[in-house]
């Protein structure tokens, strides 16, 4: 019996020791996925450069300074070979190889450099330039050896610094991962949310409200809600399809604009916002729509006066959940041909764009090695973006939550 | 006049047309005799609306209707007499002007084009204003139209309610809207699919190989589309991998958080856990492409079975992982919805902790575990990013875990992707096979709600 017993008891040990094992896994998991991601992509941040200095008026570049100041300047800048003349001076420093120690898209900051100061095209001036993605690897020790003894030496001569990268976050899509920047792909994630949360929330409180407050129990009602039921079950890239069919090819809006974007998630979404509408309104307790009716108040006067404010928390908080899984979508979005490569950030909400998930789909495909630190460092940016909005979903739910 | 100047001209009316019948409404209500019916306010959201909805919708339509017009203008003018006459290439001129004439282009290809330009612009310009004109005068009538009816038992409120409801009513519509559109695009393109392919060989044919038909004197240009080994592959990554990760995990992630987990431990271990389920799909993939798949190669490499960069095995415990919340969460209400007495009468009866979980709890709540875990296949088979990021794309019929094998999700992103004509085979199939996969979740979505349903009927 006493034997029995302590069988009993050590399966009750070993019972909860599997749960919490199984607990443990699954946050384990977690917590090694981000710690992969960090590891990968922090170096994201940090930019390898190099000082070339360039003797303008010795260089090839034959560019006036009074041609830069007033109307005509942007032309000037742009028939002018400045990656010419940066190559040439990268040469002259650094020997044959000079003008592939520098990144493809290094001239540009030397032509910003320009527009800002136009009368350094009158002496000798050392930039300090992003170096190209080899040399990049090289710096973070992940490059074939002669590449790496070539940076040895170059750090050796002094001729090396490191930094912030500052492009990464200002920059959009390049061929060079050096020279890569996730501003292009966010101001899209931007435009593309703004669509879907303008269509999506006021839809979906609406639907909410009428089918908790007004719609009569009949078969139309049965029918609203099983639709509603289904879409939030239904896979996302269904939706892509829909988008595909309907936006693309039937009402032949733009391709892969953030319009249609935001359109197909706004669908996606509009189902997680009734749901959690309704509950939220569900919650808002009868006695208050009584006490408003018994004073006199028109039913419309009571949803909109007195029940909406009150549940406008909860309300909120499904919103931001929806818009949270609609900022990390990416299959829906593959099929509305958000997929281009564009390196110009979209100027609105017709223009060809692409989106964070997107973006990180695309650099997970490329062969080059140095895309793997950025997408894993626009993965952090993503995830950063995600834990702020759930953040702010975890804190609206705690301050406004009210027990009836 | 600029689309955003007509809506901001358009809504400053509708302010202007709200104070002045709130004004009005106020004036009327003055002296003696009976009562306004309405307050003031809704005096000027009735005029306001007047003022607003037929103007809006007058522009609405006016944005379809206007091109068509401006075409029609510019073709019976001189200019466009040497016009081509086959409809393709005069098509292609006539939109190279419009670009050209708003400003969309900076030079023409088309030499012919540039002579339509004056044409196309004088048009655009016609109608611009002539909308514009209209909208306004709409504006105005419908303002005044509101202004007259407004009387001191008017009954505003009733009439602005009204227009409440048909909005919330439109809103609610919209729902079903979007599921005929889904079904009815769906079925639209797989029809035109099954015309081409028989439906018989798509659902139970072995060879899956769309990529063929691209070219037409290739030997068997017809491509090859049978689904079954996307049927299989996705099954055996969704259905049957990942849910070995997931069930076990999540039910007993459940059992501890709600059975035995200290309160602060639950605090803070549940929102880690629900966190699993916030990462979007493309960062799993990544991982499972990256980190997973290499560990997976060599573990089968290792264990002498073949296999390949891209295996069923990362992408499905991946998947399974993601999927852990959702099965917890799931387990953990319908644990919850078990009557407290039964667990008393366990443990008066001497059960430990474990047995009462073991046998009362799991048994009690099993229906509704069922039910999450059908709506967690039905999630898992239309999970498409970690597939077609770690699993690959070679239809093979397999059951080696460490093979890469390809899923239905995957073949439509796929099949999409390419630069395709809109109905050769190949693009079309990706409708067939969504077709497949919303009908078997819409099928386990049912299920899994009507196994739920009945066992909460149970208890209560």
């Amino acid at each position: 019996m006493r034997k029995r017993i302590a069988r009993r008891y050590r399966s009750e040990r070993r019972f909860r020791w599997v749960g919490f094992a199984a607990i443990a896994t699954s946050v384990g998991f977690l917590a090694f996925l981000l710690i992969t991601m960090m590891g990968n992509g922090l170096a994201g941040f940090v930019e390898t450069r190099i000082a070339v200095a360039v003797d303008f008026p010795k260089s090839s570049l034959f560019l006036d300074p009074a041609a830069l100041t007033g109307a005509g300047a942007q032309a000037a800048l742009a028939t002018a070979d400045i990656e010419g003349a940066v190559a040439e001076a990268a040469i002259a420093q650094y020997g044959p190889d000079g003008a592939d120690l520098v990144s493809e898209a290094a001239w540009l900051r030397v032509r910003d450099a320009i527009a800002d100061d136009p009368d350094m095209l009158q002496g000798r001036k050392s930039f300090s330039l992003p170096v190209s993605g080899d040399l990049d690897l090289a710096a973070k020790g992940d490059a074939p050896p002669p590449v790496e003894a070539r940076f040895a030496k170059l750090k050796a001569d002094g001729s090396i610094s490191r930094g912030f990268n500052l492009g990464f976050l200002t920059g959009s899509d390049a061929t060079d991962p050096a020279a890569v920047g996730i501003w292009g792909a966010f101001k899209g994630s931007l435009l593309t949310m703004i669509v879907t949360i303008v269509l999506a929330f006021p839809i979906g409180v609406f639907s909410a409200l009428y089918l908790e407050e007004y719609a009569p129990r009949n078969r139309w009602t049965d029918l609203i809600e099983v639709s509603i039921n289904n879409l939030a079950a239904v896979p996302s890239i269904i939706f892509g399809l829909l988008g595909l069919a309907v936006f693309l090819n039937f009402m032949h809006l733009p391709r892969s604009a953030p319009i249609v974007g935001g359109l197909t998630l706004a669908l996606m979404t509009m189902p997680v916002i009734v749901i959690a509408g309704r509950n939220a309104i569900k919650s808002v307790p009868p006695s208050v729509r009584d006490a408003a009716l018994g004073v006199g108040a028109s039913p419309v006067q009571v949803v909109f006066h007195h029940v909406l404010p009150l549940a406008l928390p909860g309300i909120l908080t499904g919103t931001i959940i929806g818009m949270a899984r609609a900022l990390g979508e990416t299959a829906p979005l593959l099929m509305i041909g958000m997929r281009a490569f564009i390196a110009t950030p979209p100027g609105g909400i017709s223009e060809p764009a692409t989106v964070l998930p997107v973006q990180i789909f695309l650099w997970s495909d490329e062969v080059s090695h140095g895309f793997i630190e950025k997408t894993s460092a626009a993965i952090i940016v993503l995830l950063v973006f995600l834990l702020a909005m759930n953040g702010l979903a975890i804190y609206l739910r705690n301050k406004f939550e009210r027990t009836w | 006049m600029p689309g955003f100047a007509l809506l901001f001209l358009l809504i400053g009316l509708g302010l202007i047309a709200w104070l002045s019948a709130r004004a009005r409404a106020v004036m009327l209500g003055k002296g003696a005799g009976p009562r306004l019916h309405s307050v003031p306010a809704y005096h000027g959201w009735y005029v306001a609306l007047w003022a607003l909805v037929p103007a809006l919708v007058f522009l609405a339509i006016w944005q379809f209707v206007a091109p068509g017009l401006v075409t029609d203008t510019v073709l019976s003018s001189p200019a466009a007499a040497s016009l081509p006459a086959d409809a393709m290439g005069r098509s292609a001129i006539l939109e190279e002007a419009r670009a050209l004439a708003s400003g969309e282009l900076a030079g023409a290809f088309n030499p012919q084009s540039e002579t339509l330009v004056p044409a196309f612009a004088s048009a655009s310009r016609f109608y611009g204003w002539t909308g514009t004109a209209l909208a306004l005068l709409l504006a105005f009538a419908g303002g005044a139209f509101g202004w007259t009816r407004l009387k001191r038992d008017f009954r505003a409120r009733n009439k602005v309610e009204r227009v409440v409801m048909i909005v919330l009513l439109i809103a609610s519509l919209i729902a079903i809207l979007t599921t005929l559109g889904i079904v009815l695009s769906l079925l639209f393109e797989s029809l035109r699919f099954f015309s081409r392919v028989s439906p018989l060989e798509f659902l139970f044919g072995l060879t899956w190989s769309p990529q063929t038909a691209i070219r037409a004197d290739q030997a068997g240009s017809s491509g090859a589309f049978g689904a079954v080994p996307l049927f299989w592959g996705t099954i055996f990554i969704g259905a049957i991998i990942a849910m070995i990760v997931a069930i076990p995990l999540g039910l007993m992630s459940a059992i501890y958080l709600t059975q035995y987990a200290h309160k602060t431990a639950r605090r803070w271990l549940k929102p880690m856990l629900e966190m699993l389920a916030g990462i979007p799909t493309v960062v799993y993939g990544y991982f499972a492409a990256l980190t997973l798949a290499p560990w997976v190669r060599s573990l089968g490499v290792a264990l002498g079975i073949p296999s390949s960069s891209e295996s069923a095995l990362a992408a499905g415990l991946v998947m399974g992982v993601m999927i852990i919340p959702f099965v917890s969460s799931m387990a953990d209400d319908s644990i919850a919805a078990v009557p407290q007495s039964m667990r008393d009468g366990s443990l008066a009866l001497g059960a430990t902790t474990s047995e009462t979980i073991r046998k009362v709890l799991v048994p009690a709540a099993l229906p509704g575990v069922v039910g999450g875990v059908l709506l967690a296949v039905s999630r898992a088979i239309g999970e498409t990013m970690i597939v077609v990021m770690a699993a690959g794309l070679a239809a093979n019929l397999t059951a080696n875990p460490f093979d890469s094998v390809t899923t239905v999700t995957a073949q439509i992103v796929q099949l999409l992707t390419g630069d395709q004509e809109f109905d050769s085979p190949k693009t079309l199939a990706a409708f067939a096979l969504g077709l497949v996969l919303f009908l078997i979740t819409l099928l386990l979505n049912v299920a899994a709600l009507r196994v739920v349903k009945k066992y909460r009927e149970a208890y209560e």
